[in-house]
């Protein structure tokens, strides 16, 4: 017995409906809503870059050197355009660009474990059993991606990431996690595409009913996610990903080599570069990760050869692009890592975890860029006296105000506990000037 | 006396014990104390463990002021017990058989089938290499051996114990003996054991202790000297990574790694956060080791972990029961399920300590901890809630009170597996276990996010959000198991005879383990019917549609 006997088909017969399914099936109408205007998605929009430094980099190699100090290390500081600030010899590129950036030298944060200082850091809280509390990212989605009417794909992107969870704001929020090269994975063919709207009837039929058994609320996140999915699929602001892809009516140009160059041409140069094209489409939050950084052994040598030079790349590129295009002033930028490293030099020439002192870079954002908030000692173990010590909350502040995101917003916990913004940190009085 | 016992026994079991040892006039005070002890400890015997979980249980409900939900249909639950036990769905014939099965037994005949069904061994396999060695590829590691190794004890049903003691003292050929793979994955780093330090308390202990590293934990009772004194332990592990020839390049490439003993002798150094320097000779939970010259730690540190603390059961076997747990309900005893002790007390205390002293007494026999688990009257609840637990919602926060089954997301692995069940490509010979685990392993590694940090953890993509969806929506994957090719599940169900309304029950059946309702075939055959003539079509989508549905991605 032949499959194709029992309906009337046989196999050329199949394979020709199935070419010429798409006009005949219905509900095609999620295409629709393709054209995006524009000129309501460029650059007057809001937007934060985060640069996460996986690993918990070593500050005071970088940020905050300690000359003459027995925790000094091998590196000399230089001057930037910023007055009065000095950083790493082995971030010159940077140092060139630094009037738009700042720092935040006196980080005191609690958490020295990967895990949790990762997540203290994200979210602004420390770890809870009974809660999961939302990465920044997710809030942003949360309170600024649901009014981007014209933004198909996800309004929090991470390149290369995966950590952070939208907690109680719900599925929909959580980080969308992409490779630097862009590619999304399981992107439908065309004529996976052709059969969709059919498919996604069917199955919104098929869900309902699981919806209204009874059993919490993932039923329904489970659909809104696939919306979500279905959104992006079939999105054009998916060219955003594509560093190749051309889209005038997107703003967007096909990267030439010598830009690509520019950011580096490594996975968070590239990132990088991704992350400003989604900025350009409407994305308010994007994450790029750089990895590498728990350098409990030869921490010099490999700052010097690997990590700065792709870091200095990467930061100036940034800063550069996005000045050029008039969107640095609505894009604010944060560098950080779950906690900073030992001041003293161990005896594999590392820096351990080290969570008591240590320095986060911002810039961008309409800020008042071009400073060093807040100091450590001479040697770099403790916050200098009188120098206020600051926590995530209060970087995260700073940026929600920088995006026009209220400070005294309050969330709801699934529990039905108010849970403040930020942990109710306050913006930095020096950067917001 | 005679008579004296069988009113123990007759009243034992109704807690009226203690009024007991006034009947007999020869006991002295003290003798009559002690076998009014006695009889409380045989009363408390008497009541039987199956019983005592429910009861445990029950109580939780009534102190809380909530009432369970109604039992599971046969249709809930043997898709439930299928994936929990074998990481898979039913098939259609196997849930046909459960479903029309009308003895009143059959659920635990089922139990005990699914017990020796060799993806019973697959799955738990699958679950403990995770744990021990992780999704993604720790460098010089070897997941096959890892699996070889759990293979074994799980299909022998190895004791608990033999199995932890074999993994924290292995030494030896990564494929020869697969249990080393768990202690070169923590070696990724030189870092003299931290992270081998930590993993073992986290995993095999529920402890966790990695913040004592380098100060005393803020919460818990660990300290940062007993940080180090357990560190020692793990002082003498050394490894070797052999390299080799390739004859057809010339070249020297990665051979097999061995973990080998290193001599290692005295204390462990260690700074405090003053900077001074400290030292921490081999101790464990107050029991000391000689840190003498020969002795193998790891030996040793064998024995110690098996034995009780403070008169309570060892801390390996509470950690596998809050686990194993975990396993069935999506939520074990302790949030999160490694992180045991005063500072996080368990929702329900007196069940772990029973549940945990019965596995020690049972000499470990997970499958025996399984049973007790899934034949209680919490696992057999449906999902659904009712008006009187809607409080009971550890998704929010709240502590479980496992009055309805709680929704768990399938994991990965057995997203896969469930498909290629569902689309019959079981059936067609997808070669040995090694093929069809290096498919699976090839196919895992799009979700896995890997930190590169010295805590070696990861995490995945394979978690309820687009790149899911995605895979769900337009991989190669799903397109197989929608394929209508000769072989696959819906060409032998167009093929068969059978009506319109066959066809739709037999791939809700194939797909979601039940019938659908009256109602549900109505509004597919409306929909069937847009299809016109092109009906093969329409069965495919409605196909899609069923495995993309919520009630298939989850557990419940």
């Amino acid at each position: 017995m032949s499959l194709w006997n029992n309906y009337g088909m046989n196999r050329r017969h199949f394979m020709q409906h199935m070419a010429t399914a798409a006009a005949t099936v219905p509900a095609m109408n999620f295409l629709s809503h393709l054209q995006a205007n524009a000129d309501v998605v460029k650059s007057k929009q809001k937007a934060c870059i985060l640069m996460w430094m996986g690993g918990g980099p070593p500050t005071i190699d970088i940020w905050d050197l300690k000359p003459g100090s027995k925790n000094g290390g091998e590196f000399k500081p230089i001057d930037t355009a910023a007055p009065g600030v000095q950083i790493s010899e082995h971030m010159p590129e940077t140092a060139k660009v630094f009037g738009d950036l700042s720092l935040v030298r006196s980080m005191s944060t609690r958490e020295a474990d990967h895990g949790r200082g990762r997540y203290y850091m994200q979210t602004s809280y420390v770890p809870n059993p009974t809660v999961v509390h939302p990465t920044f990212g997710s809030v942003v989605s949360y309170e600024i991606g649901k009014n981007r009417k014209a933004l198909e794909i996800p309004a929090f992107v991470s390149v290369d990431g995966g950590a952070g969870q939208a907690g109680f704001l719900g599925m929909t929020h959580a980080p969308f996690v992409v490779d630097n090269t862009g590619r999304i994975r399981n992107a439908p063919t065309e004529e996976g595409k052709a059969r969709l709207g059919a498919r996604l009837t069917m199955l919104d039929e098929i869900e309902s009913g699981f919806i209204k058994s009874g059993r919490g609320e993932l039923p329904k996140a489970h659909q809104d996610v696939y919306l979500n999915a279905k959104n992006l699929m079939t999105s054009r602001q998916m060219a955003a990903f594509d560093v190749a892809k051309a889209d005038a009516g997107l703003g967007l140009e096909a990267e030439s080599q010598a830009t690509k160059d520019a950011y580096g041409t490594n996975g968070f140069g590239q990132g990088l570069l991704m992350a400003r094209r989604l900025v350009q489409v409407g994305v308010p939050f994007v994450e790029v990760n750089m990895g590498g950084w728990d350098l409990h052994a030869g921490v010099f040598d490999t700052l010097k050869n690997q990590r700065l030079p792709q870091l200095d790349k990467g930061i100036s590129a940034i800063t550069a692009d996005l000045k050029r295009r008039g969107m640095l002033e609505n894009t604010v930028l944060v560098w950080m890592g779950e906690f900073g490293r030992t001041p003293r030099i161990n005896q594999d020439v590392g820096r351990d975890h080290w969570a008591a002192s240590w320095s986060v870079m911002m810039g961008g954002g309409g800020l008042k860029n071009g400073q060093a908030v807040g100091a450590t000692d001479k040697d770099g173990v403790q916050i200098a006296d009188g120098s206020k010590a600051y926590l995530p909350g209060d970087i995260w502040a700073t940026v929600a105000m920088a995006m026009g995101i209220p400070v005294s917003t309050v969330h709801t916990s699934k529990r039905g506990r108010p849970m403040k913004l930020a942990n109710g940190g306050t913006p930095i009085q020096e950067l917001i000037g | 006396m005679q008579s004296g016992r069988s009113f123990f026994r007759l009243f034992g079991s109704l807690g009226l014990v203690l009024t007991l040892a006034g009947f007999d006039s020869n006991l002295s005070a003290d003798e009559a104390k002690k076998s009014e002890e006695a009889t409380v400890a045989a009363a408390g015997a008497e009541v039987p463990l199956g019983e005592f979980i429910d009861q445990q249980i029950r109580q939780g409900w009534q102190d809380n002021e909530i009432e369970a939900s109604a039992a599971a249909s046969d249709e809930e639950w043997v898709r439930r017990i299928y994936l929990d036990l074998l990481g898979r769905i039913p098939t259609m014939e196997e849930a046909r058989k459960f479903l029309a099965d009308e003895s009143p037994r059959k659920r635990s005949v089922l139990t005990e089938e699914l017990l020796e069904h060799e993806d019973y061994v697959r799955n738990f396999t699958t679950v403990w290499s995770n744990n021990c060695i992780g999704r993604g590829a720790p460098q010089r590691v070897s997941r096959t051996g890892m699996e070889k190794f759990f293979r074994e004890a799980f299909a022998k049903n190895r004791p608990w114990n033999e199995i932890v003691v074999d993994i924290v003292t292995a030494s030896g050929h990564y494929e020869e003996n697969g249990a080393v793979n768990y202690t070169l994955a923590q070696m990724q780093n030189a870092d003299e054991g931290v992270q081998l330090t930590a993993m073992t308390a986290r995993l095999f202990l529920g402890l966790q202790v990695q913040c004592t590293q380098c100060h005393n934990h803020p919460f818990n009772k660990w300290q940062q000297d007993q940080f180090w004194e357990y560190n020692s332990f793990f002082r003498q592990v050394g490894k070797i990574d052999h390299r080799k020839l390739d004859p057809n390049t010339g070249r020297m490439v990665d051979d097999y790694s061995e973990v080998v003993w290193q001599e290692f002798s005295g204390p462990v150094y260690y700074e405090k956060r003053s900077g001074v320097m400290q030292v921490a000779y081999p101790r464990f939970q107050g029991l000391e080791v000689d840190p003498g010259v020969g002795v193998d730690r790891r030996v040793e540190f064998g024995k110690l972990i098996t034995q009780p603390v403070d008169g309570a059961p060892p801390q390996i076997a509470q950690a596998m029961v809050n686990r194993t747990w975990s396993h069935f309900f999506g939520y074990g005893f302790t949030r999160p399920v490694d992180d045991m002790g005063p500072h996080n007390p368990a929702s329900h205390p007196d069940l772990l300590e029973r549940l945990s002293r019965e596995f020690v007494t049972a000499n470990y026999d997970v499958k025996e901890l399984i049973r007790w688990i899934v034949s209680s009257e919490a696992y057999g609840l449906t999902s659904q809630y009712n008006d009187k637990n809607k409080i009971d919602d550890p998704g929010a926060g709240e502590v479980p009170l496992f009055s309805h089954m709680y929704l768990k997301s399938m994991q990965a692995e057995q997203m896969y597996d469930s498909l290629i069940v569902a689309s019959n490509a079981h059936k067609s010979g997808r070669g040995g276990w090694g093929a069809q685990e290096e498919q699976r392993r090839i196919w895992m590694q799009q979700f896995v996010v890997a930190f590169e940090n010295d805590e070696n953890d990861e995490s995945t993509t394979f978690n309820g959000t687009i790149p899911q969806a995605l895979m769900m929506m337009n991989s190669e994957l799903m397109d197989k198991a929608c394929s209508v090719e000769r072989g696959s599940f819906l060409f032998e169900s167009m093929s068969s005879p059978g009506n319109e309304a066959q066809k739709i029950q037999e791939l809700y059946l194939a797909a979601l383990s039940r019938n659908p309702t009256k109602t549900e075939i109505g509004k597919v055959q409306k929909m069937l019917k847009s299809y016109g003539n092109q009906k093969l079509m329409g069965y495919q989508d409605l196909f899609w549609a069923l495995l993309n549905s919520n009630e298939f991605v989850f557990i419940h």
